[in-house]
């Protein structure tokens, strides 16, 4: 029996999200008393052995081509067949743009029940029950998988990410397979964290009064490393690409911070960022939702506190 | 060319959350039900723009669930669905209400099903993949564009920092989102004309749901939010260190 995390990767680099997976997978079979492995697809060109220090005592790294990109369905293929011969009672990745399209294919793959956007650790002392969130972050559920096998995505930045000094035994598999999906083109946004990624998130709404005003923001951002967002009606107008939209019906984000600079906290606005650990409003109206749902709140001109926030963070960090 | 839209009914966003039953079901008592904004912007209209342009494409509407389902089946018609099918059950598991859409869909042999990328209610994203796995087709998740030329998809699907571009063979399986289409409403036209169009009533097929929900809960109340003195920039500054450990 054991504990499998898919290790996902993008051009030949470990998504950093893989990490927080193996240390979530590590922990519950820690918990079940079984070794936790990894499933790595795809030549990378990072350190594979070292990535025991998250807690996976072995990693199968199947090298065929095909696997270089992602195709949900080979890559399904690829894990479960692994799952099986690793004798997997858990499978685990974590709820990014894979996962998402990964677990709910190995879960039928394996007839295993599956929770997405698992928040903590299962609860094993009777049955096995995993917390995730429902409602777009409004409430969570208890959800109880009945099944031998069970399969978990996580949320990013739910659990967090455990190292200690390990390595891991480095297995070389081969899984014939043939791709059906062809990767033609890669956009990337250059030269900016991406935002479902981030740590941290700084975020500008209507407030800004134009796009020609997110000079402050970038240097703030900057100064912390995190990627930039912006509320809906942004986007709609044009100040900021759409791909920064965050909300219910844009991106959703799951940042450890997420600072809100000018936006009034609408709730389709929240839907999108709840999940966040700290949120930080700065906004001259005091009576803008967003302040119910914050941890800190500075009710002042955006204008004026960001650019001093910005200088006070650097000049902490000299 | 056959397309099938998987279409679901979801609590308005601005409804009130509560659960009754011991926290072991959500209460529905006042609940304004919608199409969930994710089948209807992205993927409904999407496929009706692309019949727009190709009259010999037909979209069948599929939802899983009682009676109180068709108000927002016959929006999905008066926006453009053709046909409908409400496959008559109630399920919170998802590999449940898959197993129904796929059963349908092997039946019907379409070309191409898209569902949204989620649900705003249960949040799984898990139907696409799913259905994808049990008809054994390509699966492209998040996608933002979808074009069509004879037989081959090109699809944007959103990756960490920017997009993909997947090019796929009929048949395949798409969860869309945000840009695939703009969003529309019904006009009088349509919504006289769904009040004709095939609502097919099917009885689910046998099969075990492989979840189940033990309760719900509700966030603990925040703590109120700490409020600085925008006098005192450098205070927040040093809680996102010290507090935050942002930096």
């Amino acid at each position: 029996m054991s504990v499998i995390i898919f290790i996902d990767q993008t051009e030949g680099h470990i998504k950093k999200a893989s990490y927080e997976a193996m240390s979530y997978g590590a922990a519950i079979a820690k918990q079940i008393n079984v070794p936790a492995y990894g499933v790595l697809l795809g030549n990378v060109n990072d350190d594979i052995a070292a990535l025991g220090k998250y807690g996976v005592s072995k990693i199968y790294h199947v090298t065929d081509e095909v696997y270089n990109h992602f195709d949900a369905q080979v890559y399904t293929n690829a894990i479960a067949e692994i799952a099986t011969e690793a004798g997997a009672t858990v499978v685990v990745c974590s709820h990014n743009q894979s996962g998402k399209a990964v677990a709910p294919r190995v879960s039928v793959k394996l007839k295993a029940g599956v929770v997405t956007g698992a928040i903590s650790l299962p609860d094993t002392s009777n049955g096995f029950v995993v917390k995730k969130n429902v409602f777009s972050g409004k409430a969570f559920a208890f959800v109880s998988i009945d099944t031998p096998v069970k399969v978990i995505s996580l949320i990013q930045n739910s659990y967090g990410v455990n190292t200690a000094e390990a390595s891991a035994e480095v297995i070389t598999k081969s899984v014939a397979a043939t791709a059906k999906i062809k990767v033609t083109a890669v956009h990337k946004v250059s030269g900016e964290v991406p935002l479902t990624e981030a740590d941290i998130v700084v975020s500008g709404g209507r407030g800004m009064k134009g796009g020609e005003h997110w000079g402050i923001l970038e240097d703030l951002a900057k100064t912390l490393h995190a990627a930039t967002a912006c509320s809906r009606p942004v986007a709609d107008s044009d100040w900021r690409p759409h791909h920064e939209h965050v909300g219910q019906t844009g991106i959703q984000v799951s940042p450890n911070l997420y600072i809100a600079i000018g936006i009034s906290g609408a709730i389709q606005h929240l839907a999108g960022v709840n999940r966040s650990k700290t949120i930080v409003v700065i906004n001259k109206d005091a009576e803008a939702p967003f302040f119910k749902v914050a941890d800190y709140g500075i009710v002042g001109d955006a204008f004026e506190v960001v650019p001093k926030l910005t200088e006070a963070i650097k000049g902490l960090k000299a | 060319m056959k397309i099938l839209v998987c279409i679901s009914k979801t609590p308005d966003t601005t409804s009130k959350i509560a659960f009754k039953d011991n926290n072991t079901q959500y209460d529905e008592n006042g609940v304004q039900w919608i199409l969930n904004p994710y089948d209807e912007w992205y993927a409904l209209v999407r496929a009706i723009e692309l019949k727009e342009k190709d009259a010999s494409i037909s979209i069948d509407l599929v939802t899983v669930g009682l009676a109180d389902s068709e108000p927002i089946i016959r929006k999905a018609l008066a926006l453009g669905g053709d046909v409908a099918h409400r496959i008559n059950a109630v399920s919170n598991d998802s590999y449940y209400v898959a197993y129904q859409i796929a059963e349908l869909a092997k039946k019907e042999q379409y070309d191409l099903v898209f569902t949204g990328k989620e649900t705003i209610d249960f949040n799984s994203s898990s139907i696409g993949g799913m259905v994808a796995e049990l008809l054994d087709m390509p699966y492209v998740s998040l996608a933002c564009k979808f074009e069509i030329n004879g037989t081959t998809a090109t699809i944007n699907r959103e990756i960490e920092g920017g997009e993909e571009v997947n090019e796929v063979v009929l048949p395949v399986v798409v969860s869309c989102q945000k840009d695939m289409a703009a969003q529309r409403i019904p006009n009088m036209r349509g919504i006289m004309a769904a009040r004709t169009k095939p609502l097919h009533v099917i009885e689910p097929v046998a099969v075990d749901a492989l979840t189940t929900i033990v309760k719900y809960e509700l966030p603990p109340a925040r703590q109120s939010v700490k409020l600085i003195s925008p006098d005192n920039v450098a205070e927040l500054a040093r809680l996102l260190r010290d507090e935050v450990k942002a930096f």
